[in-house]
């Protein structure tokens, strides 16, 4: 388990002090996926780097199973290191050295003997796929190979938590699947904890059990990831649900009411659900905002619909939307 | 006058010298060069990786005053004339090696001249490196000692390689200059024939012969440089 209390970084930089971290806390249990998401500059990066103390918190803990991370030694620390390793956006790979002895790395820093590392490493190099590019070099492979190089090389000393910092983001959407559905399995597999630092919902959305918005040093929400996707309630949150369909960028007229319908998977790809209403309720609805898209027949994704007329209207309207299965409305206040 | 240079005896007494003195003397400033460079990268290379590895604590805490006072020494040697050090170090000269003139002595004023200058190639090598590299390293649980020796030296070999061929064919050159105050070699043939006795068909030999061991030496460097460095792909 690993518990973050209070935790506040600042920064001193030659334009003053900046508040990266401003006391957040935040338990990640064993075995879950855990997503922190945040747009750049909410401060992800440096809550992750205070995790495996890269960055030495102001103030506040982490507690690690137990063990206080900043009360640790250095010697200790270098050994807790080798329980919690990292993957990054730039695969950080040795680049005079072959794969094979990339993986070795880490084995060689804590002592292994070295056919005992190489045969760890062949092993792992054969589970991310790469069994035939032992002696290729970083230079030679795909960004893609290389992160699954740099995932073997994370699990060579059997670790308890692994730290993704943005792994996907320098990868192309196809590539990024097959990185985190790896990510997955080896979680399946290892039942280690994974952290997932990004910037983007698609990545949480994929493979994290639960999230946590970081908005500008705080901690906007956390949750399930299918209840915080259901119904964002920060800002934050919402902004990144809902990146095309975000309330404060509709205009919204003065005698006009709104409200946002959720697609959590609705059969509604064959209805004419708003021209149903229109003859149904004689409500005419008007599309302010539309981010939805169709997986199968079922939809996903979310609309801002805004309703001429009085707050009878709006009810009936929500009320007609509300009642379809899978569809989840809220009314938004100006 | 340029005819005199090809005068026949002129000529033949050129090609005398160049058949007795020169191959000793190529053998001397070879070995003088490869020596002092030797000492110079046992010397620089530690003080470079610390001005890198200490500076603002990231890997060695090594305290800011250690670091400016090894910045100005090494500042303070680099700007001394080569010639004038060669001169200022002869007490030391004389006590490591017993005297001031002759070949091994230039070794000496060669080290103390070329040490400062390896030791900031060095820096500009280590600074190329990525530092999220040095990141990763210590993510992994890396000892400072483990990060210079397993990450941020071997990461750099082509570059070091290729700024130590600089530093190899400087110290080449010093070293032929080091003959006009008692070293010996390639320099000390060009001086004392060329500028002492006006043969200056012998002085146009040892500048050949100088021409042609930085030639070998920079093409050695640069093909080493390039034959270890794995991010050229499909070498």
């Amino acid at each position: 388990m690993i518990e973050i209390q209070n935790l506040t970084k600042t920064f001193q930089t030659s334009g003053g002090t900046v508040e990266a971290l401003k006391g957040i806390s935040l338990t990640v249990e064993d075995g879950d996926i855990f997503g922190i998401i945040g747009m750049s500059g909410a401060g992800k990066s440096t809550l992750v780097r205070c995790i495996n103390m890269l960055e030495r918190p102001t103030s506040g803990n982490i507690i690690i199973d137990g063990k206080d991370m900043g009360k640790l030694s250095n010697k200790e620390l270098r050994e807790e290191r080798r329980n919690i390793t990292m993957i990054f956006q730039g695969f950080n790979l040795l680049m005079q050295r072959n794969c094979l002895k990339n993986v070795c790395f880490p084995l060689e820093l804590a002592g292994v003997k070295k056919s005992e590392a190489v045969k760890r490493a062949t092993e792992l190099l054969n589970i991310v796929g790469l069994g035939d590019k032992l002696s290729s070099y970083p230079a030679q492979l795909s960004g893609g190979q290389q992160q699954r190089v740099a995932i073997a090389r994370a699990l060579a000393t059997h670790p308890k938590i692994l730290l993704c910092d943005e792994a996907t983001s320098a990868l192309d959407p196809q590539t990024t699947q097959s990185i985190l559905s790896l990510i997955r399995e080896i979680h399946d597999k290892l039942g280690i904890t994974v952290i997932v630092i990004t910037h983007q919902m698609s990545v949480v959305e994929q493979i994290c059990t639960k999230v946590a918005i970081l908005d500008k040093g705080n901690i906007a929400e956390v949750g399930q990831v299918s209840d915080v996707f259901a119904a964002p309630k920060s800002d934050a949150a919402k902004r990144l649900v809902y990146p095309e369909g975000y309330e404060s960028s509709v205009s919204i007229q003065e005698d006009e009411k709104v409200f946002r319908v959720v697609f959590n998977g609705a059969m509604t790809t064959n209805k004419p659900m708003i021209a149903q209403m229109a003859i149904d309720l004689n409500i005419a609805a008007n599309i302010k905002a539309a981010s939805t898209q169709c997986i199968g027949d079922k939809a996903f994704g979310n609309m801002i619909l805004g309703i001429s007329g009085g707050e009878e209207e709006l009810k009936k309207a929500m009320e007609y939307m509300g009642n379809m299965p899978n569809i989840h409305v809220e009314e938004i206040v100006k | 006058m340029i005819a005199d240079y090809f005068a026949s005896d002129t000529v033949q007494t050129a090609l005398d010298i160049l058949k007795t003195q020169f191959p000793i003397a190529i053998w001397e400033t070879v070995y003088v060069t490869i020596l002092s460079t030797a000492f110079s990268i046992i010397i620089g290379l530690p003080l470079g990786v610390l001005i890198v590895a200490g500076e603002d604590g990231k890997i060695l805490k090594i305290p800011k005053a250690v670091l400016s006072v090894l910045n100005v020494i090494i500042n303070l040697l680099r700007s001394v004339p080569f010639l004038i050090l060669m001169i200022m170090v002869f007490p030391l000269t004389r006590l490591i090696v017993g005297t001031v003139v002759g070949t091994p002595a230039s070794v000496v004023p060669l080290v103390i001249a070329a040490f400062p200058f390896v030791a900031r190639l060095v820096e500009s090598s280590l600074r190329e490196l990525n530092p999220n590299i040095i990141e990763m390293a210590q993510s992994m649980g890396s000892s400072p000692f483990q990060i210079i020796a397993k990450v941020m030296i071997p990461e750099s070999m082509p570059s070091l390689i290729s700024n130590m061929t600089i530093a190899l064919t400087t110290i080449l050159g010093y070293s032929a200059m080091s003959g006009i105050l008692g070293g010996g070699g390639l320099g000390k043939i060009a001086i004392n024939y060329g500028y002492y006795r006006y043969q200056y068909l012998v002085m146009i030999f040892a500048v050949v012969f100088l021409i042609v061991l930085v030639q070998l030496f920079q093409s050695l460097g640069t093909y080493l440089a390039t034959r270890t460095d794995k991010r050229l792909k499909n070498r």
